[in-house]
């Protein structure tokens, strides 16, 4: 019966996630290739992938691998790279209610894909849901420390042009946006959304565009609160 | 490798520790046993669609409107994700037609 369902749950969850699958595996390629160029082989970077699980603070880490040795400076980096995941968990508190003992599981690998995912695509009926969640977090999990190995590993043996196919990546959150705008109540916040995060683009620059639009999109749902929450 | 195993080891934990704070906050803060405030609850309703936006605007961060390609295949590749979903309604294939033709526009014609 147990089996039925994970079954059923892993039927349901795996294809949510191909889109993650086809993009963790070439960004994962590149994060390998780009640490063996820095002198660290498939362990290193397999390592660092499957113990942080944070693609873009991993690739800023990069850098930091190959200057002065400034732990204190990596970990503050990375709360930065990372403040994102605190919306997530707030968005999640409810949904994550009663998961038992896989929950440490579900939020350690809490990322922007998993993230997306389960809050856009939620199972039928008949899913059990929390292996439906386990699955989409540990799915995309094994697809970002496979690509890094392999990236590690032979790097140099892809012989077709991969250009453009972290493109997916995009294109899944560009998806999972017109779904949420499927519910006309979700208009305004995913205006909210894109405004905040367009101007913080344009005054704080690419690189340090997430904090101030975080903020902002706090600020803005905070004070809105009464009339943007149905 | 420019640092030594052990530097190396305590780069990968500070970082870890960085992103497991990150992650565990929320639920470590407003344990499921209590109820958060109202507040909180509202901002979990209200976050998922203000941050998926965030996310795509994120994702073209790097994109530039008056130099390179213009942001003409990111702009052409999102017209037709967004013209497929509306058409097909299946994610894959949104996403699948989307990628595809931005690696054709970036591999041969906006190179």
């Amino acid at each position: 019966m147990k089996e039925q369902e994970l079954k059923n749950a892993f039927k349901a969850a795996f294809p949510t996630t191909i889109p993650v699958l086809t993009g963790f595996l070439t960004l994962g390629i590149a994060y390998g290739i780009l640490m063996e160029t820095k002198g660290y082989n498939f362990l290193w970077s397999g390592l660092m992938s499957a113990v942080c699980f944070c693609g873009s603070m991993q690739f800023a880490a990069i850098t930091m691998l190959t200057t002065a040795f400034d732990p204190v400076g990596a970990f503050l980096l990375s709360i930065l790279v990372n403040a994102r995941h605190l919306f997530y968990g707030l968005s999640f508190l409810e949904k994550y209610k009663g998961m038992g003992k896989i929950k440490f599981i579900l939020i350690y690998l809490l990322c922007d894909e998993t993230f997306s995912i389960v809050s856009v695509r939620e199972p039928s009926e008949d899913i059990n849901r929390k292996y439906y969640y386990f699955f989409i977090s540990v799915l995309n999990y094994i697809y970002w420390v496979m690509g890094t190995v392999m990236g590690g590993l032979a790097g140099g043996l892809i012989t077709f042009n991969t250009k453009g196919l972290d493109f997916a990546l995009t294109a899944l959150f560009v998806v999972l946006f017109a779904e949420q705008m499927k519910d006309k109540k979700n208009y305004i916040l995913g205006f909210i959304g894109i405004a905040c995060t367009v101007v913080s683009r344009l005054v704080f620059g690419a690189d340090n565009l997430v904090i101030p639009a975080m903020v902002m999109i706090l600020y803005i749902l905070v004070a809105g609160r009464k009339k943007l929450c149905r | 490798m420019p640092m030594t195993p052990f530097q190396t080891l305590v780069i990968i934990v500070a970082i870890a520790s960085g992103a497991v704070i990150t992650r565990f906050l929320p639920f470590v803060v407003f344990p499921q046993s209590k109820t958060p405030p109202k507040i909180i609850l509202q901002l979990g309703k209200m976050l998922p669609a203000a941050v998926m936006g965030l996310l795509v605007v994120y994702c073209l961060k790097g994109v530039s409107l008056f130099s390179g390609s213009y942001g003409i295949p990111e702009l052409l590749a999102i017209a037709v994700i967004l013209i497929m979903h509306k058409w097909k309604n299946n994610v894959l294939l949104s996403i699948g037609s989307g990628t595809v033709l931005y690696m054709v526009l970036v591999q041969f014609i906006f190179k």
